[in-house]
């Protein structure tokens, strides 16, 4: 064959090849470029609902604080904060969100601002119950129980001890040890045991 | 297939009642051929449940949408690892599974008891069908209590839908897939030396003997829920987006509260094999384990407290509560009739000793469970008491377990420093010389370092205490066999685990809680921003080590996935100017079969996980339909050492629960202590 046909016969084979194969197209589900630095999505509506920019206030951490301290009731049983930035879809979260940062504009100190959501939704709105009255209760009793238990329980086994005879010296005859020996040879087993 | 798998309910359930008093009438009367009944319906009920189990299966993997349980957790599309979880996603399917590994555990406890517990048998047989039964019945009967909801998982529709609704695409994890049947599996086998302890009680053959018989079932639970709440914890942590891995939800505390009675069983009952004292101590351990695990099943079924993972509100409570309220009557009776019969053999010889220190660890542990359920209840006791609503969230929990936690970690280390029976000052000299100092050490350093979190620089003191206690454990009894046998340190260092495993591994499972503990004090250093980037913007976030992580948006992308619509950022992450990695965050909206939404958008986070802190991105939304978009950053200190920790934990568990070994006393003769001492029996 000569070289000519042999060229033409590649470059069929080329253009053959070309045209059987799909075009290149970019998928069609990529996002749309060339509209600026924040093109628009082919759908936003899969991103879930629109968000607001974050603010200085979204990320102030005194506010973050008192957030922490406010149950959210849209049911998620989580603080605020924890559900407004982690429950995209809570539209609850980020109306208690704007009414912290807007008592907050309006002066009103972190405990104040706690006050006035407990007077408009109960003390259920704190994520743990403040320490008066009957919910002394609930933070001290653990701790009391397990300090009169430790009491009690020092006491018997302080009981126990007495009741129990000294241990006897062995004697020399029997065990050619120092006590400090037995000692020794009483951990030595205790190590090797189960 | 599930008119199949509702006859093997029915016959399931009728062979749950006869196995039960069968075995219980059997043992008491001494009746040998209701004995071996009982027995053999065991293992008949489990036969009829695997098929029950499979008809389910079934109806799963053939889309049977007809079958509304089938319909209303899984779709056309859905993946075929999670068509199979489906089985436990819900309700009624937990309940199925419940029963079913239940029956599977009480064939097996049938089938490898040693000959000489096989009088206990008739019993245990007994009271595995009347547990199993319970569940059963609460499938097929819950119809008849009110609001009359039905939890039989083959209940069928009035109609066939196209397409099924699909998964919580929270659920569709690869740890939901094993973070609950090993929760389950956990709760489940604790059934087992709780019969054992009713079957002890009943038999009155209240010696060590059950003990024995129950010690692999015990460690099994343990080992399981371990691994059960682990799971559960990288799942929160990697699926749920918040960035942490434990929130003192009520389910949560109800699978811990098991582990601590369980933890504590564990150590107590080696006080009852080597020296016959706490017998009564530790059947109220067993049986409060027991009612424990009931409890939790009761917690995330009923909704009585509000819970991310409740199921809806069901008649299903009402079953529980009474089951609870019964079973607890019942088992606390026959163990207040036998209490004469439990009295210790030998009496405590000294405070200073290993066995006031177990039972000081015991305290804790049955305390932080009893501060925990308390927490858990409290907003209940309130309601009635008060008649006010409150929450008692993560706040409160910290607050009062955290120190609770540490005194644990620190009785961690001291237990295995004092002798059995009597320490004598010099012994505990030169026993806690090197874990103290190394304590002491490891908490100037930090404070040196600058670390100003008390309870962090507190935990990493005692933990670097624990350590101490462990490496000279080890390396005192590898010196041990290296002068004795003249084995290299590295084989006499294997030998030692080998010939010892339920103490060194114990000592491997104390390195994992102590990893664990220090990898949780490392959350109080977490650090977190909020930003909306254009692609090409920036946001830097500083990390507790003193690094600067810049994150920077290169763009959002949308494609459609098997049963997802996915929309993916890509975020370029650099630190101190080095670019180390990509994370892609992303939202999802799940589709069935046809393409409809199926649920709410949700978050997916993307994690990088290095060794000192993990870099967390949270997708959360754009901006007016574009590729601005919010994300939230997180650097979470020291988060891959509570995986490597609970991988410890159970790599510990496995090795004190390896078969093998033998008794004490053959242990002590291959270590070549045949010896005893004077006056020990």
């Amino acid at each position: 064959m000569a070289v000519g046909s042999r060229r033409e016969f590649l470059a069929s084979v080329v253009v053959g090849l070309v045209t059987v194969l799909p075009p290149y197209r970019p998928a069609a589900q990529d996002s749309l470029p060339g509209t600026g630095p924040s093109g628009r999505l082919w759908d936003p509506d899969r991103a879930g609902r629109p968000l607001p920019p974050v603010t200085a206030a979204d990320n102030n951490a005194a506010l973050q604080a008192i957030e922490k301290q406010i149950h959210c009731t849209c049911g998620c049983n989580l603080d605020v904060y924890t559900c407004r930035t982690t429950d995209f879809t809570c539209a609850v979260s980020p109306a208690m969100h704007a009414r912290v940062v807007a008592m907050a504009r309006e002066g009103k100190t972190g405990q104040q601002i706690l006050d006035q959501f407990v007077r408009e939704n109960g003390v259920a709105i704190l994520m743990a119950p403040p320490k008066r009255g009957f919910n002394l209760a609930g933070y001290f009793v653990p701790s009391l129980v397990i300090v009169v238990a430790g009491a009690i329980l020092t006491l018997v086994l302080r009981r126990w001890a007495r009741a129990v005879p000294a241990p006897v010296a062995p004697r020399p005859s029997a065990v050619a040890a120092s006590p400090e020996e037995l000692e020794r040879l009483r951990h030595e087993l205790d190590r090797l045991s189960v | 297939m599930t008119v199949l798998g509702s006859i093997c309910l029915w016959l399931a359930f009728l062979l749950g009642v006869w196995g039960a008093l069968a075995g219980i009438v059997g043992g008491l009367s001494g009746r040998l051929d209701l004995a071996r009944s009982a027995r053999h319906a065991v293992l008949a009920m489990c036969g009829a449940l695997l098929v029950a189990v499979f008809a389910l299966e079934w109806a799963l993997f053939h889309h049977d949408f007809n079958v509304e349980y089938v319909a209303a957790y899984t779709s056309r599309n859905l993946p075929i690892f999670y068509t199979w979880s489906a089985l436990y996603a819900g309700q009624k399917g937990s309940l199925l599974f419940w029963a079913t590994v239940l029956s599977v555990f009480g064939s097996l406890a049938m089938a490898f008891t040693p000959r000489h517990n096989r009088p206990l048998l008739p019993y245990v047989a007994g009271v595995v069908s009347a547990v199993a039964a319970f569940f059963i019945s609460v499938m097929l009967f819950a119809w008849l209590v009110p609001p009359h909801t039905s939890a039989n998982p083959f209940d069928r529709l009035p109609y066939t839908p196209i397409d099924g609704s699909g998964l919580n695409p929270q659920l569709q994890n690869p740890g939901m897939v094993f973070h609950p049947p090993m929760l389950y599996l956990g709760y489940i086998s604790i059934t087992i030396p709780f019969a054992f302890a009713i079957a002890a009680l009943l038999s009155k053959r209240l010696d060590t003997d059950w003990l024995v018989a129950i010690r692999k079932w015990t460690l099994l639970s343990w080992l399981f829920l371990s691994i059960g709440i682990c799971l559960g914890m990288w799942w929160a942590y990697v699926e749920l987006g918040w960035g942490g891995y434990w929130a003192w939800d009520p389910v949560e505390n109800a699978s811990l509260l098991p582990w601590l009675t369980m933890t504590a069983f564990l150590h107590s009952v080696m006080i009852q094999e080597k020296r016959g004292m706490l017998k009564k101590w530790n059947l109220a351990l067993i049986i409060g384990s027991w009612l424990l695990s009931i409890f939790g099943t009761f917690i995330t079924r009923s909704g009585v407290i509000s819970s991310v993972h409740s199921f809806t509100q069901s008649s299903v409570g009402y079953f529980f509560f009474g089951f609870l309220v019964i079973a607890g009557i019942v088992s606390f009776t026959l163990y207040a009739i036998r209490l004469p019969l439990l009295e210790a053999e030998t009496r405590l010889e000294s405070m200073i000793s290993r066995e006031a220190s177990f039972l000081f660890n015991n305290l804790l542990l049955v305390g932080i469970a009893f501060s925990v359920l308390w927490g858990t209840l409290f907003p209940i006791l309130s309601e009635l008491v008060k008649g006010t609503k409150i929450t008692v969230g993560p706040p409160f929990f910290n607050q009062v377990n955290i120190p609770l936690g540490l005194g644990l970690l620190a009785l961690t280390g001291i237990g295995p420093l004092i002798a059995w029976r009597r320490a004598s000052v010099p012994n505990l000299k030169r026993q806690f010389a090197v874990p103290v100092t190394v304590g002491v050490f490891a908490a100037l350093i930090v404070l040196v370092g600058g670390m100003r979190e008390f309870y962090a620089t507190v935990a990493i003191g005692f933990g670097a205490f624990v350590l101490g206690t462990v490496t000279q454990e080890f390396a005192r009894g590898a010196r041990a066999r290296h002068r004795q046998y003249g084995e290299a340190y590295v084989l006499a260092l294997g030998r030692l685990l080998a010939r010892n495993r339920r103490r060194y591994g114990g000592y491997i499972v104390h390195t994992g809680i102590v990893i664990l503990f220090v990898a949780f004090a490392g959350m109080a250093f977490k650090t977190e921003t909020e930003a909306t980037l254009r692609p090409g913007e920036s946001v830097s976030l500083r990390s507790p080590y003193g690094y600067t992580y810049t994150f920077t948006s290169l763009g959002l992308s949308q494609y459609d996935a098997l049963n997802r619509q996915v929309t993916a950022a890509a975020v370029e992450v650099r630190r101190d100017g080095k670019t180390i990695g990509l994370l892609n965050p992303e939202k999802r909206q799940h589709v069935d079969g046809l393409g409809r939404p199926t649920f709410q958008p949700s978050t997916e986070p993307s994690i990088m996980s290095l060794l000192r802190e993990d870099l967390y991105v949270v997708l959360g939304g754009v901006v007016n339909g574009t590729e601005q978009a919010v994300f939230r950053f997180t650097i979470n200190p020291l988060v891959w050492w509570v995986w490597y920790g609970g991988l410890i934990v159970a790599l510990g568990g496995l090795i004190v629960m390896w078969p093998g070994g033998g008794s004490p006393a053959v242990k002590r003769s291959q270590a070549g202590y045949a010896v005893r001492l004077v006056g020990e029996k």
